[in-house]
């Protein structure tokens, strides 16, 4: 048979409803990144689970859109479907206050050098100095657009226009985890040491991820991050203490 | 007595995999778990315990493991050349091991996942409800020789060895896959091509994904690959950068920025991550309402499974010490009618 998936057409009339294949469906609210289609996403997804839907098994978030997870052996996906339409046609969700950061991370970070061996690069690519483009960054409070691929680990922005550079054609071999990572007006900061097309201009040593403790993941989407200039030897020493208790400070806005 | 397996000699990629830990996947951790998980609801039904416990996974070889306390084990999956003592055992089975026993596992006949699955389960470390190995996200790790795997208490210890006979997976075939999120950003002329060629499951393969191999030029969506990320899902097919198929598996990653061109069934993945590279895999698009009713029946069969295993016993050349069994009362008659396929 030819496979066609009515609901698995482009986006074209926003919120879209697509499945992701037997057990997923995917409500998106544009078709590129900005802080309303992030908010409308993030504050969906808060809505499905205050929703409780029996037969729905986890919801997620990306950059534009809510994930829904179900069961399709307890769920019918259309009755599924027509629920969710019926939710996102019952209100403007970009202009959503639930999504209003309650917590700003305040982490400490080193420029530059060979905690940032891409700076260079970078300032040229944003039109600056090396210094006018670290200020950039620090002058820029950016918010968890998402978490994903490893464990913990935030796509953070959005920075200004002028950082809308694409990601590298070949891999970096390595770059260290804690690494400050950018391309796409986007920042990663990264889990774990692993290859990437992103450029690193900073280091930090706060950690995603701590496996052992009670609570293991330690940013949710939609916090924000400011970051906090420190030199070389403060890093290392922040490194070097292996609680991390140092790394950042965390602010409670609400 | 605390029952243990020790690993004596380790093969290329041992971990200990459970059905995974659902629930996380907004934070970056994917569910995980067994790569063919049939392989434990399987191994399970043979102990005659449910399908949570962990097991040991095996790719393309075991290893050599030391027991410790008398347990039950069940041997599912890739079926591997296994040994108790030098006695030959027969896969997709149960026997009973006595303290000190010695317990060889070799390299798989066909398939590419074994399975080691003990009375009582492994009784590692937990982690966010999960035993599981996540090797892409850096929880646990592969095992190696000394490593000693504590096991727990049999919940039916005098009970019988028994095997099921278990339909072929190791072979490749018909894959049935669904539409998914970007099918439609391909022509139908490259979606019909996508359903009319062979592939085969290459070496580079893991946990996270199999990668596949096929003659003909790449699969590239129309509008190229300029799309934003998206969440994805094991049994996502993905074309990569340079247009080839990656069919992610239980330690995929969360997000992703390439078209997928399908979704393989939940209960089609296995045959995927068990064709060896000489499998030829081909798939097949089946409805929605075609693929619930399969995935349907698929949890009824898994369901089913205890139901179907019979009494397995030994063949008279393999017991060693045969003066010692009651041959009068019965205890082994039958053993011709009833005998495993692959242990003839």
């Amino acid at each position: 048979m030819t496979p066609r998936n009515p609901s698995s057409v482009k986006p074209t009339s926003m919120p879209s409803i697509r499945t992701v294949g037997l057990t997923g469906i995917l409500v998106t609210f544009g078709d590129q990144l900005s802080e309303a289609t992030n908010n409308a996403a993030l504050a969906f997804q808060e809505a499905v689970d205050r929703l409780k839907i029996d037969g729905v098994t986890e919801t997620s978030t990306s950059l534009v859109s809510t994930f829904v997870q179900f069961d399709p052996t307890r769920l019918s996906r259309t009755a599924l479907q027509g629920q969710l339409r019926e939710l996102a046609g019952s209100r403007d969700w970009s202009v959503s206050k639930d999504a209003v950061a309650r917590r700003l991370w305040k982490v400490k970070t080193s420029f530059g050098g060979e905690d940032g061996p891409q700076l260079d690069e970078v300032a040229q690519l944003v039109g600056l100095t090396p210094e006018a483009a670290i200020n950039q960054v620090l002058e820029t409070r950016v918010r968890v657009i998402t978490i994903g691929f490893a464990p913990g680990q935030p796509y953070l922005g959005t920075l200004p226009r002028n950082w809308d550079f694409p990601r590298l054609p070949d891999l970096i071999p390595r770059v260290p985890a804690g690494s400050l990572v950018v391309a796409l007006r986007q920042l990663v900061l990264f889990t774990n040491d692993t290859p990437t097309g992103w450029r690193q201009i900073g280091q930090t040593a706060f950690r995603n991820f701590e496996p052992n403790s009670a609570s293991p993941f330690r940013l949710r989407a939609g916090d924000e991050m400011e970051f906090v200039r420190v030199g070389q030897d403060e890093m290392r020493r922040c490194l070097a203490d292996p609680t991390r208790a140092t790394a950042a400070e965390l602010v409670d806005l609400s | 007595m605390i029952r243990s397996v020790t690993i004596l000699r380790a093969g290329p990629a041992l971990t200990i995999q459970d059905l995974g830990r659902p629930g996380w996947h907004a934070y970056g951790v994917s569910n995980g778990g067994a790569v063919d998980c049939m392989a434990l609801h399987e191994g399970a039904a043979l102990l005659g315990q449910t399908a949570g416990y962990a097991a040991l996974e095996m790719h393309s070889f075991g290893g050599d493991f030391l027991i410790e306390g008398d347990c039950r084990i069940a041997l599912t999956g890739a079926p591997m050349i296994a040994h108790l003592d030098g006695v030959t055992l027969a896969w997709n089975a149960s026997h009973k091991v006595k303290h000190g026993q010695r317990l060889s596992i070799g390299a798989a006949t066909s398939g590419v996942y074994g399975y080691l699955s003990v009375s009582g389960g492994f009784q590692t470390p937990e982690w966010l409800g999960s035993r599981s190995a996540h090797l892409a996200a850096n929880i646990g790790g592969l095992l190696g020789a000394g490593d000693r795997l504590p096991v727990g208490d049999d919940p039916d210890e005098g009970a019988m060895s028994v095997f099921l006979r278990v339909p072929d997976r190791f072979s490749g075939g018909d894959i049935r896959v669904v539409a998914t999120l970007h099918t439609s950003l391909f022509s139908t002329a490259e979606v019909e091509r996508f359903t009319q060629t062979n592939f085969q499951r290459s070496l580079r393969s893991n946990r996270q994904g199999a990668a596949l191999t096929f003659e003909g030029p790449p699969f590239t969506p129309e509008a190229g690959q300029s799309i934003l990320s998206e969440p994805m899902i094991s049994g996502d097919i993905q074309m990569t950068g340079d247009g080839y198929p990656f069919v992610l598996q239980s330690e995929c990653q969360t997000a992703g920025g390439f078209a997928r061109m399908a979704q393989v069934l939940p209960c089609d993945l296995p045959i995927v991550a068990q064709a060896t590279p000489d499998k030829v895999l081909r798939f097949r698009f089946v409805t929605f309402e075609d693929a619930d009713l399969a995935y349907q029946s698929y949890l009824t069969d898994l369901r089913n499974l205890r139901g179907q295993t019979r009494p397995l016993v030994r063949r008279v050349e393999d017991i060693r010490d045969l003066l010692s069994y009651q041959l009068i009362s019965g205890a082994v008659t039958g053993w011709e009618t009833d005998m495993p396929e692959d242990s003839k």
